[in-house]
């Protein structure tokens, strides 16, 4: 059966390829111009005139061995914080859920409802205490928390914990506790259940939370910039671009190829796990 | 077995007695403030020894126990560190003249008496709440208009879903720098060679916000369009089929049928979005940071014409070096948001149980 392409059938399709067009212009913009010098893109910023190969490669290595960015160092920090957070955030949020879960006392709602109402709470209200918190305590201890790796995860589980938790218990209540008696009468100790026998169940929640978390940990942008400042030498992939902006005014050649470099990670994971990404952010969205 | 037993006993009392007096160790040379290297080490080790003992004890009865608290402990301290205790002092040092680092006495409330004097901290207040019902009008009709479009059978609509979601993916800072790139090259060319207009958007406050606005649907509507999807997709086929049976258009259709059965889904869009334009922060520092100019408000020249609440907030504090003012202002955000949020709850939960 061969369907007529009717005048409205045309007519949609023209509005999915508009669309498609402005969503992506901004991107198509910016792969154009990196192969472009800086006086070509102010001339006309909408044009293939001049691009070039060594053009690209000029702009990437300046911008790659530029000492406000340092794409390498940038990358592998924020790699390293988001990987570390998730895996963290994945262990002990699972492992509180199922205690807060399994627990009814009056003790274990207070914990959960104090999670759920911190839910609420914005960064901007925390943000100022808290760098000074963590550099005092950090100081009196002799532990570097600003300008450090263990500084900045332990702030991510703190701030991921709550969403974490929320997510991981409404999946737990769902898992019926017949299975947790057997293994229980079997003579499973109470950590043996929890990793034997909840930990492999949980896996479709936790790979949603960890998108969720994920996708927030390597975008932020104010909680680093407050703990790891703009001049330090730990810095994440959104500092690192602010950073460079900064000290590059109009140099939008330079400019535009950090912000390539920046979205490229995204886009090529995006290219691998479209389906978890959308699913994970569609259904954390759902539940919360 | 028995003296198996004991012998474990007497190891995990061992390690635990071992990891408390390096904590304690720790936090008395801590306190005599003896700067030596070590200290933030043995802290740590301390407490992992600790709770190392903690596990081994050989107890029936208290075991349970044991693996709760040792379960519990590691999120709820990161949690009560970074988000309970802050909060605490931040409202606490909202009524001081907190500089940051110390303070030297209390303000009482005149940190929240002075804000409303201040005609530009009015004026951030103002678009924000103008800027949080455009984007949640704006975006959740663009988006249902995409789920809506993203639904009807034709080839490649997985390839568009994919197109229109992809600016979520990136941050608001990266995102912001190229869209002031375009609005500051692409799009004043354009009006320069059109009308010869030579003025880029971001210069005037009111086209600034309307930049912030596109860019802000631009970001978020493909996000939204997906849960709606979601929403779409869960209508029943034959309640559909049942109306196209009784002679309903398509849009019929949508506005009697569809649209009240995804009434949840559209009370998830609009708290998301409101939340969302409410906290915006990254998109408003690095497409405007702020500026655009202001000729007269309550008698005053501004220059903070688009900057809204989180960046008023932010420059307060680490620009301005006014921290109790700032947290001062991040208390009423807080404020506002809840009273917000907990009505928007209530509302919807009402009207959900009437429909």
């Amino acid at each position: 059966m061969v369907k007529k392409l009717t005048p409205l059938g045309v007519l949609i399709r023209l509005v999915f390829l508009l669309i498609a067009m402005y969503v992506l212009f901004p991107f198509a913009l910016v792969v154009i111009n990196v192969f472009r010098s800086a006086n070509d893109i102010v001339a006309n910023p909408v044009s293939m005139a001049g691009m070039s190969v060594t053009k690209l490669h000029t702009n990437l290595v300046s911008v790659i061995n530029n000492s406000n960015f340092s794409f390498w160092s940038a990358f592998m920090t924020s790699a390293v914080v988001t990987i570390l957070s998730l895996v963290l955030l994945a262990l002990f949020g699972g492992m509180a859920a199922w205690v807060i879960c399994r627990n009814k006392t009056k003790w274990s709602t207070f914990i959960y409802m104090t999670f759920i109402a911190s839910m609420i709470i914005p960064f901007q209200v925390v943000m100022l205490p808290l760098i000074s918190t963590f550099r005092d305590v950090g100081q009196f201890l002799g532990i570097n928390m600003l300008q450090s790796f263990p500084g900045i995860i332990f702030a991510y589980l703190g701030f991921g914990g709550a969403m974490t938790v929320f997510i991981l218990t409404g999946f737990i209540k769902t898992v019926p506790y017949e299975l947790e008696e057997a293994a229980s009468i079997d003579g499973c100790s109470p950590e043996r259940i929890y990793f034997n026998v909840i930990l492999p169940l949980l896996k479709p929640p936790i790979v949603t939370v960890t998108i969720l978390n994920g996708m927030w940990i390597w975008n932020d942008y104010l909680l680093p910039s407050l703990m790891l400042g703009h001049n330090g030498k730990v810095k994440t992939l959104p500092v690192a671009v602010q950073a460079f902006v900064g000290s590059y005014v109009k140099q939008w050649d330079l400019i535009l190829t950090a912000a390539l470099l920046a979205i490229i990670p995204m886009i090529i994971l995006f290219l691998f796990a479209q389906k978890q990404i959308m699913g994970g952010l569609v259904d954390g969205a759902i539940k919360s | 077995m028995s003296s198996n037993k004991s012998a474990q006993a007497v190891a995990s009392i061992v390690v635990l007695l071992a990891g408390l007096a390096s904590i304690i160790g720790a936090l008395i040379i801590d306190l005599m403030r003896f700067e030596l290297p070590f200290r933030g080490g043995l802290l740590v080790l301390g407490i992992l020894l600790f709770f190392t003992g903690l596990y081994f004890i050989p107890t029936e009865k208290h075991h349970k126990t044991i693996i709760n608290i040792i379960f519990l402990f590691p999120l709820l301290f990161c949690f009560a560190v970074t988000v309970i205790i802050p909060f605490g002092l931040g409202l606490f040092y909202s009524t001081t003249d907190w500089n940051g680092i110390r303070m030297t006495g209390f303000v009482g409330l005149r940190n929240y008496t002075e804000m409303f004097k201040d005609p530009s901290f009015l004026w951030s207040l103002i678009i924000t709440v103008v800027f949080v019902i455009i984007n949640m009008i704006v975006v959740n009709v663009v988006g249902l208009a995409l789920a809506v479009l993203c639904t009807s059978k034709i080839r490649a609509v997985g390839f568009f879903r994919a197109a229109y979601f992809i600016p979520n993916l990136i941050g608001g800072i990266v995102l912001g720098y190229i869209w002031q790139f375009i609005f500051n090259n692409v799009v004043l060319k354009w009006t320069l060679d059109a009308f010869n207009y030579n003025s880029s958007m971001l210069s005037r406050y009111n086209t600034a916000f309307m930049a912030i606005v596109l860019v802000y649907v631009w970001q978020y509507a493909g996000y939204i369009m997906m849960i709606y999807i979601t929403g779409l997709t869960t209508v029943p086929k034959d309640v559909i089929e049942a109306a196209a049976i009784d002679g309903a258009t398509a849009v019929q259709t949508f506005f009697k049928i569809k649209l009240p059965m995804i009434a949840s889904t559209i009370t998830i869009c609009t708290f998301l979005t409101l939340q969302s334009a409410f906290k915006q922060f990254d998109v408003n520092m690095s497409l405007t940071n702020g500026t655009g100019s202001v000729q007269n408000f309550m008698g005053q020249y501004l220059s903070n014409g688009t900057q809204m609440l989180a960046l008023n907030i932010y420059n307060t504090a680490i620009t301005k070096n006014n921290y109790a003012m700032g947290q001062a202002k991040a208390v009423l955000f807080f404020i506002i948001l809840s009273i917000v949020s907990i009505a928007q709850v209530r509302i919807s939960n009402k009207r959900e149980v009437e429909m």
